[in-house]
């Protein structure tokens, strides 16, 4: 692949200069525009010229003179064609696997929550990271894991970097997965307490996927699409029928669950689904929120594109202070930290390694799913920006805010969310959680309820009008349905990463075949998350505010691994004139994460400090300043703090312990001393005859 | 002409999600391992399932 990656045509050099021409000034357009409101479809032009040009250019660049693919160079799938996990399949087949095994809850909830900075950040940063950072990080770790066989990143980092890398990676996957999890949960406790609708809707959808698990077990096996169209009918069913429970005054009272008890409910729900067998619960309702998920977002793209909404949200807000009610912190490095799936989101590494691998047919498609997923995945992101900035900003902050920082009382929070700039009106709420009925929107953090009325004001106004409240559940359902499934998959694969790291600790506990192992390691795993989740529940200010960063700070510090073994790669490559390709969002990420966690753990201000919120509390406790309510769960949430706070630091000392590993090699490398070989596995000609052939 | 981009459609459909996944799987084990007995439908599906349900299949 020497020829030119430049358009060959007059035309095509035309079309292109166009579009980069159209994307700079709708970029421009969104950056400088001041006024009462800005139309969504600049939005939707900036991000979808952005993605075209750097798709076309720079990860053909990449492609061709970096990593350098080989279409003759027969692929793992290829190779090991079993019919099973190795299968040559067609590309676009690979790319929807892919996409949707990415794109999770996180690029609709990180950029809701960063909102409060103003639309303009948040949006720069989708654009940016995701073309530059987080399409290369999952392209280039395809390629790696596709020249060695398909093979995890935890594999990787040991063969490449050595066993300090494959431990520190190990290791930093499942802190990880804990604290995602636990965020995750509590988005889902925020949206489902006190809707008797919304909890009665997702009680109903497990009756639902244990049906579908049995039909397509027992009476059809493998009728994967005839069993989920029953399943899509029969999940509507359930929103209206939890619309007809919320409506009946004996029934209502029944699904009105306090915060602690969704919390149980997710709780005993995720252990359930790690410990039952995986086609009972967990498959068939992941076929149901993969289906859901990927009609929403065609539902939301077309329907932003048919309505036009304005945004109503200013480009830049006062809280690039770090005065934010949603969350603390100056706009550095907390956006990039708030938004990390649809920027970059270290987690795709390990899709990309391992799973999506052993299917291709082909190298040369690791650029349109490698690169071109994520491409989609920001996408999603940037869509969550217009659902998120259509509300009116009053209301925006009315739904985000917590209690706890507004004040409990409907009147106060109006009026301290009014002063901020940001009119609102008791009224207005009122209004709006009837029409989505709901009992109140105030205070409903974690983003999931703002979302479901931004998307419900978006397809009511598309597809009828009068539905709103059918659509919010059917939102709120949607994203919990998603939210459950990665709570699931997670803490199933949790539970595996626990058994083979406790291993090294108490050999027994690593025997996967043995059920008391399986329930003892589940329970482990769940007890982990679920601590960070009950800790959350209990704090007065919502909870997302101290779990959301963490789990920012410890997605970023998966990409970190990643990139470095990345990096590392490309050096022994011999490519170190071009390392800089995935070097660069290195570094990035090395100074927003080890920035954000230096303040988290560090900061003097306790509404961002965990040391000093923990010292505060401790002080105000003492003193009995605090409410009889509050003091009561002041010691939990003490303790609570010191351990985010050693996590925070440990999360950022990983990174950096793994950092310096690859830079030593390269040092290593540099001055001509002996490192661990190149594990790419040798080049086999390929013969597509024979592969298209084996994979019909 | 409709009609086959349709078929195409209905194809690529039934390949994303699954659902002729134990149709591939038996066609090339026809092709590969001629001289053993496929796996059932019902094995195959449950093999298949615990496969992907056993490492990192979704993401945040």
């Amino acid at each position: 692949m020497t020829e030119s990656i430049m358009p060959k045509t007059v035309l095509a050099k035309l079309v292109w200069a166009g579009i980069a021409i159209l994307g700079a000034s709708a970029i421009g357009g969104i950056a400088i525009h001041r006024g009462e409101s800005i139309n969504a479809i600049w939005f939707v032009v900036a991000a979808a010229c952005t993605y075209l040009v750097a798709y076309r250019f720079y990860s053909a660049w990449i492609c061709a003179r970096v990593l350098v693919l080989d279409e003759s160079r027969a692929t793992p799938a290829e190779r090991f064609n079993n019919g099973r996990d190795f299968i040559p399949t067609n590309k676009w087949v690979v790319f929807g696997h892919h996409f949707a095994a990415i794109a999770g809850p996180g690029p609709l909830i990180g950029p809701t929550l960063a909102m409060q900075f103003g639309y303009l950040p948040g949006t720069i940063w989708i654009l940016v990271g995701a073309v530059l950072g987080g399409c290369v990080q999952d392209m280039v770790i395809m390629f790696c894991s596709t020249r060695r066989d398909g093979r995890s990143l935890g594999q990787m980092a040991r063969d490449e970097l050595g066993p300090v890398g494959g431990w520190a990676a190990m290791i930093g996957t499942m802190m990880i997965m804990i604290i995602l999890i636990a965020v995750l949960g509590l988005v889902i406790v925020n949206a489902m307490k006190h809707s008797p609708w919304a909890t009665a809707t997702v009680l109903g959808t497990i009756p639902v996927a244990m049906l579908i698990g049995i039909y397509m077990r027992g009476i059809r096996p493998g009728r994967v699409l005839e069993a989920s169209l029953i399943g899509i009918a029969l999940l509507i069913v359930c929103v209206i029928g939890g619309g007809w429970i919320d409506h009946n005054p004996a029934l209502r009272g029944m699904f009105d669950w306090s915060g602690e008890s969704v919390a149980w409910f997710v709780i005993i729900y995720g252990f359930a689904a790690a410990t039952l067998p995986v086609w009972l619960l967990l498959a068939p309702r992941d076929y149901l929120s993969t289906f859901l998920k990927l009609g929403v977002v065609f539902m939301l793209a077309v329907s932003i594109l048919i309505m036009a909404p304005e945004v109503k949200m200013p480009a830049i807000t006062q809280f690039i202070d770090g005065t934010g009610p949603i969350f603390k912190g100056t706009l550095f490095p907390f956006v990039f930290i708030t938004i990390a799936c649809g920027a970059i989101s270290g987690f795709h590494s390990l899709v990309s390694s391992g799973t999506t691998p052993k299917l291709l047919a082909n190298e040369r498609e690791i650029r349109m799913i490698g690169y071109g997923s994520m491409a989609l995945e920001s996408f999603v992101a940037i869509m969550a920006v217009v659902a998120a900035t259509v509300l009116d900003p009053g209301v925006y902050f009315a739904i985000n805010s917590p209690a706890g920082v507004v004040g409990k009382e409907a009147v106060a929070a109006v009026a301290t969310i009014s002063s901020w700039g940001f009119p609102v009106t008791v009224d207005q709420m009122e209004l709006l959680a009837k029409e989505m009925g709901e009992a109140t929107l105030f205070a409903r953090t974690g983003g999931a309820p703002s979302l479901a009325v931004g998307m419900a004001t978006i397809f009511s106004t598309t597809f009828g009008g009068s539905l709103l409240a059918m659509w919010y559940h059917f939102a709120i359902m949607f994203e919990v349905l998603f939210i459950l499934t990665t709570l699931d998959a997670g803490t199933r694969v949790g539970r595996f990463m626990l058994q083979d790291l406790g291993k090294h600790v108490w050999k027994p506990i690593g025997d996967v075949s043995s059920y008391p192992m399986t329930v003892l390691s589940s329970l482990i795993f769940v007890a982990a998350w679920g601590y960070f989740l009950w800790q959350g529940v209990k704090d007065p200010l919502g909870g997302v505010n101290i779990l959301w960063p963490l789990f920012g700070i410890s997605n970023q510090l998966l990409a970190g691994i990643a990139l470095s073994v990345a990096t590392g790669i490309l050096i022994k490559m011999g490519k170190a004139r071009h390392s800089w390709v995935t070097g660069l969002p290195l570094t990035w990420l090395a100074i927003i994460c080890t920035s954000a966690a230096v303040e988290k753990v560090f900061s003097p201000n306790p509404a961002v400090g965990f040391l000093s919120g923990a010292a505060s509390m401790a002080e105000k406790l003492a003193a009995g300043t605090l409410s009889p309510e509050r003091a009561a769960v002041a010691p939990q949430l003490i303790i609570g703090q010191r351990i985010d706070a050693a996590l925070a630091l440990l999360f950022a000392i990983i990174l950096w312990i793994v950092i310096i590993d690859m830079l030593r090699m390269s040092l290593r490398i540099r001055s001509g001393k002996p490192v661990l070989p190149l594990s790419e596995s040798g080049y086999v000609k390929s013969n597509p005859g024979l592969a298209t052939s084996a994979s019909h | 002409m409709i009609a086959t981009e349709l078929k195409r459609a209905w194809g690529y459909l039934r390949q994303v999600t699954g659902d002729d996944a134990y149709e591939r799987y038996v066609a090339h084990h026809a092709q590969v391992h001629a001289d053993q007995p496929p796996l059932t439908r019902e094995q195959f599906f449950r093999q298949r399932q615990d496969e992907k349900w056993s490492k990192v299949s979704r993401c945040c």
